[in-house]
């Protein structure tokens, strides 16, 4: 999955919105609308739907009944395949994982994003290219020479490294984010807190930290959202099943010679729950920051 | 120039983990390195197997037909969609997050939901008549079609919520004026939609190239580039070759020419907005 941003900045403003006046001919077509939007919004969630459902069935009412409801909840599937699918310590390892590369971003991107949008940083015009450059540059082209670097210096096989990989892919964006929203931002409180005689990390740390918290949030978002489904860089580097996230678990118990569907959709369930929670609890913030920074995989 | 202590970190972590890498796998590119061990210097000879391989050829092509179908289904799909979402008043939010959710799940989850209902042999598709007896990732013809779906199925509610976000700031004069024109609601998406959201429709085309040319997980995933190289790609061909064939210095001449085709569509878009052409 590469990152890019989009560099519209989030002060992109949603304009009020132009609702044409009702007469015959538009109301058919906005019923057809409807109808087109319900149908793409079948599409989308109906295949998370059977999922859900074949995650609660037996083996043998998987084969009978593959769409409906399921009649005999089976709750167990959950807990065997949180044991039997090594997803226990998948989602253990995914969340350390998450949470590593969320705090390293945050720091790395808004040390940086600091000194670009509020120091006048001198060639940062330059620096802002390099992170435009590298992030659309492949990961596979540095992927050997990384694996044998990593395998060295003893971070192969390790969570610490994999957090490490991450924070270097993730930071770019979430610099450039980050310098778009303090760019933005007035100066005056700053000015008051250097004229009381603060020091400059003093003044990063109680003035402009608060002023931005909305754009961390964001950040923070992204990142570990980013962190948690993450493959390439997952199953490349992180081999030993004590070591591997989530989503290199369900791939191997995927491939792995259980070929029980309703296990294997429940440790799906399993691996996608906290997201969807927290999309739910945290949608305005998610699609805010997704649409001011395009993440795309 | 203080200032520059702030950058120390990212710096550091970025050399390390993707300057450094990338100027040795310059390097590695010709020479004939395993993965491990030295590596002896062979000049151009790595390039000259990749450009007369007909697997190497072939794989380009699956890419040029990814490239392809990301940016006429997903594209198409995300600007009607969009454009609905932009015409309506009720449910929109609710319509936003349906289509949204693919979104948010690791590539992993949506294959393997995927991979369940068109599998043949007792999925949960196989009862389903339509859907029975057809092998769509076992099948030459089929396979990488079905990968392409499955990637979508994920990706246009993406391309929704940005095209969403950029038809909001379109200016409602426009679209009065219009209609006093007696422009109907064909003739207002053709003339003050999509004029008024080309910078982020033309930005998001360009990042649809270098990811379908970038592509790994799903075909991974899903097929492993199989069946018979059917689905394989620059991508997951490279891949095959650093870590299973151990030919790491043939494979990082792949991933150069990957690096350089990224960096030739980047340089492209940046020309072209810097002659004020405005997309």
């Amino acid at each position: 999955m590469s990152l890019v941003a989009s560099f519209a900045g989030p002060e992109r403003a949603a304009g009020r919105q132009y609702v044409p006046r009702a007469s015959q001919a538009r109301r058919l077509t906005r019923g057809v609308f409807y109808a087109v939007l319900t149908g793409l919004g079948i599409y989308a969630i109906a295949p998370l739907v059977i999922v859900l459902f074949a995650s609660l069935k037996s083996e043998q009412e998987l084969a009978a009944n593959p769409l409906g409801f399921p009649h005999h909840l089976m709750w167990s599937n959950f807990a065997n395949a949180w044991t039997e699918g090594n997803i226990g310590t998948g989602m253990r390892n995914s969340a350390i994982i998450a949470s590593g590369t969320i705090v390293g971003v945050c720091i790395i991107a808004g040390l940086a994003a600091y000194a670009m949008g509020r120091l006048n940083l001198p060639g940062g015009n330059l620096v802002i290219v390099y992170l435009i450059g590298v992030s659309a540059l492949p990961i596979q082209l540095f992927l050997v020479p990384l694996f044998y670097l990593w395998s060295h210096i003893g971070l192969y096989n390790s969570l610490l490294g994999v957090i490490i990989i991450y924070c270097a892919l993730f930071s770019p964006f979430a610099t450039l984010l980050l310098r778009s929203f303090m760019v933005s931002l007035p100066r005056d409180y700053e000015e008051a807190a250097r004229i009381d005689g603060a020091s400059e990390l003093r003044v990063l740390w109680r003035v402009t930290l608060r002023l931005v918290a909305p754009g961390f949030l964001t950040v923070a978002l992204i990142a570990g959202l980013s962190a948690w489904n993450e493959f390439l860089i997952g199953v490349t580097f992180l081999q030993s099943p004590n070591l591997q996230p989530v989503s290199v678990a369900l791939y191997s118990f995927q491939q792995g010679y259980s070929q029980n569907d309703s296990l294997i959709s429940a440790a799906g369930i399993i691996m996608l729950l906290p997201m969807l929670g927290l999309f739910l609890v945290l949608q305005r913030h998610f699609i805010a920051g997704i649409s001011a920074g395009g993440l795309g995989g | 120039m203080r200032s520059w202590i702030f950058m120390v970190p990212l710096i550091a972590v970025n050399a390390l983990v993707i300057l450094v890498p990338s100027l040795e796998a310059m390097y590695y590119a010709f020479t004939n390195w395993t993965g491990y061990g030295s590596a002896r210097f062979i000049g151009f000879t790595n390039f000259r197997m990749m450009f007369t391989s007909g697997q190497f050829w072939q794989a380009c092509f699956h890419n040029v037909l990814w490239t392809a179908f990301f940016l006429i289904v997903p594209m198409t799909m995300g600007l009607g969609g969009a454009f609905m979402l932009s015409r309506i008043t009720r449910f929109r939010t609710l319509f936003r997050a349906f289509y949204f959710i693919p979104y948010i799940m690791a590539t992993v989850v949506s294959s393997i939901i995927w991979e369940n209902l068109l599998n043949p042999n007792g999925g949960i598709g196989s009862s389903i008549g339509f859907l029975a007896n057809v092998s769509f990732f076992g099948n030459q013809k089929l396979a990488l079609g079905s990968v392409a779906f499955v990637n979508n199925w994920q990706w246009w509610g993406f391309l929704v919520v940005m095209f969403l976000a950029a038809m909001q700031g379109t200016s409602p004069v426009l679209y009065e004026a219009a209609q006093i024109d007696g422009a109907r609601t064909w003739g207002q998406f053709w003339h003050i939609t999509l004029p008024s959201i080309r910078p982020v429709l033309m930005f998001l085309a360009l990042m649809t190239i270098i990811w379908s040319f970038l592509v790994f997980d799903y075909i991974y995933i899903i097929t492993q580039g199989g069946p018979n190289n059917a689905t394989q790609v620059v991508g997951t061909l490279m891949y095959t070759e650093a870590f299973s064939d151990q030919a790491a210095g043939y494979a990082s001449a792949m991933g150069l020419f990957l690096g350089v085709l990224a960096i030739i569509v980047v340089v492209i878009y940046t020309r072209i907005r810097r002659r004020g052409w405005n997309i």
